[in-house]
């Protein structure tokens, strides 16, 4: 853990996190209004997303808790739909800086999603604590809130303008992935791949039996390794942002 | 605030949690392979794309909206345009395509 001090502060940090909390905000009240139409009281709802932080991991839980399934079930599936966290965490670790020692660790992981890990390990230096906490921020209040709102206020949204919400994270995405393809012929190849396989899941007939949270998993690991196999990134120490 | 539902809600979210932490907390050395630093390299651009293929066109209801809203997305992102501006538009391309 040689890595020096991140540059980034806590307010670029808040600043990053601002569009994943407004992506939040939009799939969380989705994810309320869905828990109450389940059968969930409001409070419920609201206590899931803020111990959770967790959109296709909350969604498969209701639908166990609400059939009363076993709470083996519930960590089973919590934990094959999560297992990507820990990939992404240990990715994460690779690009820390030398103040994240384990006290800061612990919290830090509360906000391991998909989004905050890559907007983190997309930076060009290694992060540091006090930005990972800045881009936590937003998105959890954005995500409890969303909750809140949408189980509270269920249908008041008019659908044209809750279903046009519902772009934003996946747009954000793009914009994270598209600038690195355009330099990086090993990054373009392993977008197109791991689309390209998750699209098959998907739409090929005898792939549907893959839940989505696996799909996801399986998919990124295959392309990933398919590209570090065929396109592996230069070999010097501490750069390995090709630029 | 029914108590049995409040033990499925611990559960989960402790699962969660753990699957999170523990990777995250124990790994401490620098990878040296390059396989495995290509690998992790690519990693989230792999987890981003494939969340984000197919699900795209099925985010807004409409397959129409949504094509719009990814053109609109994948413009701005190539001129390198913020994340909140490719996502606000892309939005707004959708809800203005829902309009006609």
């Amino acid at each position: 853990m040689a890595q020096k001090i991140s540059p980034y502060r806590y307010r670029e940090g808040l600043k990053d996190g601002l569009p994943i909390g407004l992506g939040y905000l939009s799939v969380s009240f989705g994810f309320g209004i869905s828990a109450v139409g389940e059968g969930l009281r409001v409070l419920e709802a609201l206590i899931i997303s803020m111990t959770n932080l967790t959109s296709a991991g909350q969604l498969a839980g209701v639908t166990v808790i609400v059939a009363m399934g076993t709470l083996l079930e519930i960590v089973l599936t919590q934990f094959v739909i999560n297992l990507r966290y820990s990939l992404m965490g240990i990715t994460l670790t690779q690009r820390l800086d030398s103040r994240c020692n384990t006290k800061h660790r612990l919290f830090m992981s509360f906000g391991l999603t998909d989004e905050i890990f890559a907007v983190a390990a997309s930076k060009p230096a290694p992060v540091g604590p006090s930005y990972f906490y800045g881009l936590m921020t937003l998105p959890y209040v954005g995500w409890a809130g969303g909750t809140l709102l949408g189980a509270l206020a269920g249908s008041v949204l008019p659908d044209r303008f809750r279903l046009a919400l519902g772009i934003m994270i996946y747009a954000m995405f793009i914009a994270i992935i598209l600038p690195p393809m355009k330099r990086d012929k090993g990054v373009l190849g392993v977008v197109l791949l791991a689309a390209a396989l998750s699209c098959c899941v998907a739409f090929l007939p005898f792939l549907k039996w893959i839940s989505a949270g696996f799909a996801i998993i399986l998919c990124a690991v295959i392309a990933a390794a398919v590209l570090a196999l065929v396109c592996p990134i230069a070999e010097d120490d501490e750069e390995e942002e090709p630029s | 605030m029914r108590p049995a539902i409040l033990l499925y809600i611990a559960v989960m979210a402790l699962t969660t949690y753990l699957v999170r932490m523990i990777p995250f907390t124990v790994f401490r050395k620098k990878i040296k392979s390059r396989f495995a630093k290509s690998f992790f390299y690519y990693i989230p651009y792999a987890v981003l794309s494939a969340m984000t293929f197919p699900a795209i066109f099925y985010s807004t209801g409409s397959i129409l909206s949504a094509t719009v809203g990814v053109a609109v997305a994948m413009l701005l992102a190539f001129f390198h345009q913020s994340l909140i501006v490719v996502s606000v538009a892309a939005s707004l391309a959708a809800l203005f395509v829902s309009f006609l």
